[in-house]
C-alpha cells in the first residue's frame, strides 16, 4: 500500500490511436499519445491503481500509478572506448607522439 | 468544455492571444505582409534594458573564451598562413546553463509585469530549465511540456536530464510519448491554467538574445582589439540565429558574416515513434532547422520572432560523429567541458577556420551545460544500445539512425554546405500557396524575409502564376 501524500508518478493515455492527428507517421499512428506526471497521492492506493495526484503547480491528473518516489536514474552511460581515440588523434597532433601510447 | 483533439485545435488561436498578451493582428497587412520590426518592439524593451533585467536575474555577461589548442589543431589541416582563431561565448555559464536563460529572463520578466501567475513552455530542450531558473526567480509557477519517451517508455537520456534539471528548479514536467500533438496538451494546459505561454517565439523570446550578439562584439574588441570576421550559430527553431544576429547588426556597421550550423539527421522522422530514439541530438538538428527556416510560422505562436533566412549568410550542416569528436576535444584540448549539441557550431567552425586567414576570427556563440544523460558518453551508449554502429572512417559515410562516424583524421570532419538559394525558393513556395495576388507591400516583405530583393521575389512569383497589383 502506498500511503495518502507520497509523491508518486502516473501515466496516463491522452489520445487513443483513432483519436490522434492524421498526418502521422505510421509507427505513430498505431500508439496512443502517452503522458507520464508527478504529484503528490491523494488517497492510498497500490501500484496500477487508478489515482488522482496533485502536482507541484497544484493541479489535479489521474492515471495509473507506475512509481512511488520516483528517481533519477539516468547515468553517462556504459564506456565508450572510441573516446579515448579520440583523445589520443588530438593530442598526439598537437603535442607529438608521447600521446600516443 | 469539449477536450477533443479536433475542438481544441479549433480553439488555439484564442487561448493563444490570451497566454501571450500579445495581439498578432494588428502587425498583419495585405495578403502576406506583417510588420516584423512592429513585433520586436512589443514590450517597447531596448537593448540596454534587456541588458539590466538579465544582471539582474543571473543572465549573460558570460565569457568569450579564445579556443588556441582547437585553432591550432585546424592550422595543422590548413593551406599555410589560414586557420582562422576561434572563440567560445561560454553560454553554459548562464544560470541553467544555456543560452536559453536569456530567451527566458524577458519572457518570465515580462509574464510577471503583465500580472500571469505561472508560466508555461513547450519545450524538451535546455529552454525548460532556463524557463524553470526565471520562473523560479520571480516566484512564478512552471510548466514545461517535453516529448521525452516512445511509446515503450523509453526516454531519451539528453531529455530526461532537462526534465530532472526542470524539476530542480521547482517546475512541474509533463512528460509526452512522440508526436506533434504535444501541442494539444500544451493548448489544454494553457487554457486550464491561465499562465503565461512562454514561448521560444514570441518578440520576447528574440530580444532576450540580442544582448548575446551585442556582448560579442564588445568582447570581441577588447580580447582582439579588432572584430569577428564571422559568427556560428547553431540552428534549430532560428531563434539564436536570428537574436544575435540582430544585436550584433545593432552594435555594429561592419558586415560580419553569420553562419547557421545544424546537425545532419536527414532521413529521420521527427514524428516518428521508431525513430525518436535513434538519434543522437534531440536539438541543433535539419530536423527543426529546415522546417523552421522554411515555415517559421509553423511555431507555437501566430508569428514566430525567430526568421533565421532574413539574417543567414551561409547555412551549413556537421554529422553527429563530427560533433561528437569536436566535443571530446573542447574538453581534453581546451579543458572545457560541455554539452554535445551546443558544439553544433564549433565543429561547424573547426572547418570553416581553415577557409579564413591566421589572424582572422571566428566566434563560436554558445555552449551548453553538460551532465548524465547530456554528456556525449551517454548519448554514444544509448546509440550503441539502440543498434546504432559507431566507427572511425569518414563522417561523410555517416547514416543518421544507423551510424555515427568519428572522422579517422582531423582533415575529414567537413562543414557542408547547404543551398540557400533553393531554401529561399522553397520559402517563397510555402508563402504563395497562401495567397494568388500580391501588393507591393508584400513583395517588399517577402524579399526582406528572404534577404533578397524584389526582382527575385518577382520572378518566383511567375512561376507560381502569383498576380502582383499595380503599384498604387
Amino acid at each position: 500500500m502506498i500511503k495518502k501524500n507520497s509523491w508518486v508518478q502516473i501515466k496516463k493515455v491522452i489520445l487513443k490511436p483513432e483519436e490522434r492527428a492524421h498526418n502521422l507517421p505510421e509507427a505513430t499512428k498505431k500508439v496512443p499519445l502517452l503522458m507520464w506526471v508527478k504529484g503528490y497521492l491523494l488517497e492510498d492506493a497500490n501500484i496500477k491503481d487508478i489515482v488522482t495526484v496533485k502536482t507541484v503547480t497544484g493541479r489535479f491528473e489521474s492515471g495509473e500509478l507506475i512509481e512511488v518516489n520516483p528517481a533519477y536514474l539516468h547515468t553517462y552511460g556504459k564506456f565508450i572506448p572510441e573516446i579515448q581515440l579520440v583523445d589520443k588523434m588530438v593530442k598526439s597532433a598537437l603535442f607529438g607522439d608521447d600521446y600516443n601510447g | 468544455m469539449d477536450n477533443s483533439y479536433l475542438s481544441v485545435m479549433s480553439r488555439k488561436n484564442q487561448i493563444m492571444q490570451k497566454s501571450v498578451g500579445i495581439n498578432y493582428d494588428q502587425y498583419e497587412s495585405d495578403y502576406l505582409n506583417f510588420d516584423y520590426e512592429a513585433m520586436l518592439s512589443e514590450g517597447n524593451f531596448t537593448i540596454e534594458e534587456i541588458r539590466k533585467i538579465q544582471n539582474d536575474f543571473g543572465v549573460g555577461n558570460t565569457p568569450l573564451k579564445e579556443c588556441k589548442n582547437i585553432a591550432a589543431l585546424a592550422r595543422k589541416v590548413s593551406k599555410p598562413g589560414y586557420g582562422a582563431r576561434i572563440f567560445i561565448k561560454d553560454e553554459a555559464l548562464n544560470d541553467s546553463g544555456s543560452f536559453k536563460a536569456r530567451r527566458a529572463s524577458i519572457s518570465c520578466y515580462q509574464a510577471k509585469k503583465l500580472g500571469f501567475k505561472g508560466v508555461i513552455a513547450a519545450t524538451s530542450g535546455n529552454y525548460g530549465a532556463a524557463v524553470a531558473s526565471q520562473a523560479a526567480k520571480h516566484g512564478l509557477k512552471c510548466i514545461i511540456v517535453q516529448e521525452c519517451y516512445d511509446s515503450f517508455g523509453i526516454g531519451q537520456p539528453e531529455i530526461i536530464e532537462k526534465a530532472r534539471a526542470c524539476e530542480a528548479y521547482g517546475a512541474e514536467v509533463v512528460q509526452l510519448s512522440v508526436g506533434p500533438e504535444l501541442f494539444y496538451k500544451f493548448l489544454l494546459l494553457l487554457e486550464e491554467t491561465g499562465y503565461f505561454n512562454a514561448s521560444l517565439y514570441t518578440p520576447y523570446g528574440i530580444m532576450g538574445i540580442e544582448s548575446l550578439g551585442q556582448e560579442i562584439i564588445e568582447d570581441c574588441k577588447i580580447k582582439t582589439g579588432k572584430l569577428p570576421d564571422m559568427v556560428v550559430c547553431t540552428n534549430a527553431g532560428g531563434g539564436n540565429l536570428t537574436g544575435t544576429a540582430r544585436g550584433i547588426i545593432k552594435s555594429t556597421d561592419k558586415k560580419i558574416e553569420i553562419v547557421g550550423s545544424s546537425v545532419n539527421l536527414y532521413g529521420l522522422h521527427m514524428a516518428d515513434d521508431n525513430d525518436f530514439n535513434k538519434k543522437s541530438f534531440t536539438t541543433g538538428h535539419t530536423g527543426f532547422g529546415l522546417p523552421f527556416i522554411i515555415n517559421p510560422d509553423r511555431s507555437d505562436v501566430p508569428r514566430s520572432a525567430a526568421r533565421a533566412l532574413r539574417y543567414i549568410d551561409r547555412y551549413v550542416t556537421v554529422n553527429q560523429g563530427e560533433v561528437f569528436f569536436i566535443t571530446e576535444a573542447l574538453s581534453v584540448l581546451e579543458g572545457i567541458e560541455r554539452g554535445p549539441a551546443g558544439n553544433t557550431s564549433l565543429a561547424a567552425a573547426f572547418c570553416l577556420a581553415q577557409e579564413l586567414k591566421e589572424d582572422q576570427i571566428i566566434i563560436v556563440q554558445e555552449t551548453e551545460y553538460t551532465s548524465a544523460g547530456k554528456h556525449h558518453q551517454a548519448q554514444l551508449s544509448f546509440a550503441r544500445e539502440n543498434g546504432i554502429c559507431i566507427y572511425f572512417g569518414d563522417p561523410s559515410d555517416e547514416i543518421p539512425g544507423k551510424s555515427i562516424v568519428f572522422p579517422k583524421s582531423v582533415d575529414l570532419i567537413k562543414a557542408k554546405d547547404l543551398d540557400l538559394v533553393s531554401i529561399r525558393k522553397k520559402y517563397l513556395q510555402n508563402q504563395f500557396s497562401k495567397t494568388k495576388v500580391l501588393s507591393n507591400k508584400d513583395l517588399i516583405f517577402l524579399a526582406e524575409e528572404t534577404n533578397t530583393d524584389i526582382n527575385f521575389v518577382t520572378e518566383e512569383a511567375k512561376k507560381y502564376d502569383i498576380k502582383v497589383e499595380d503599384a498604387k
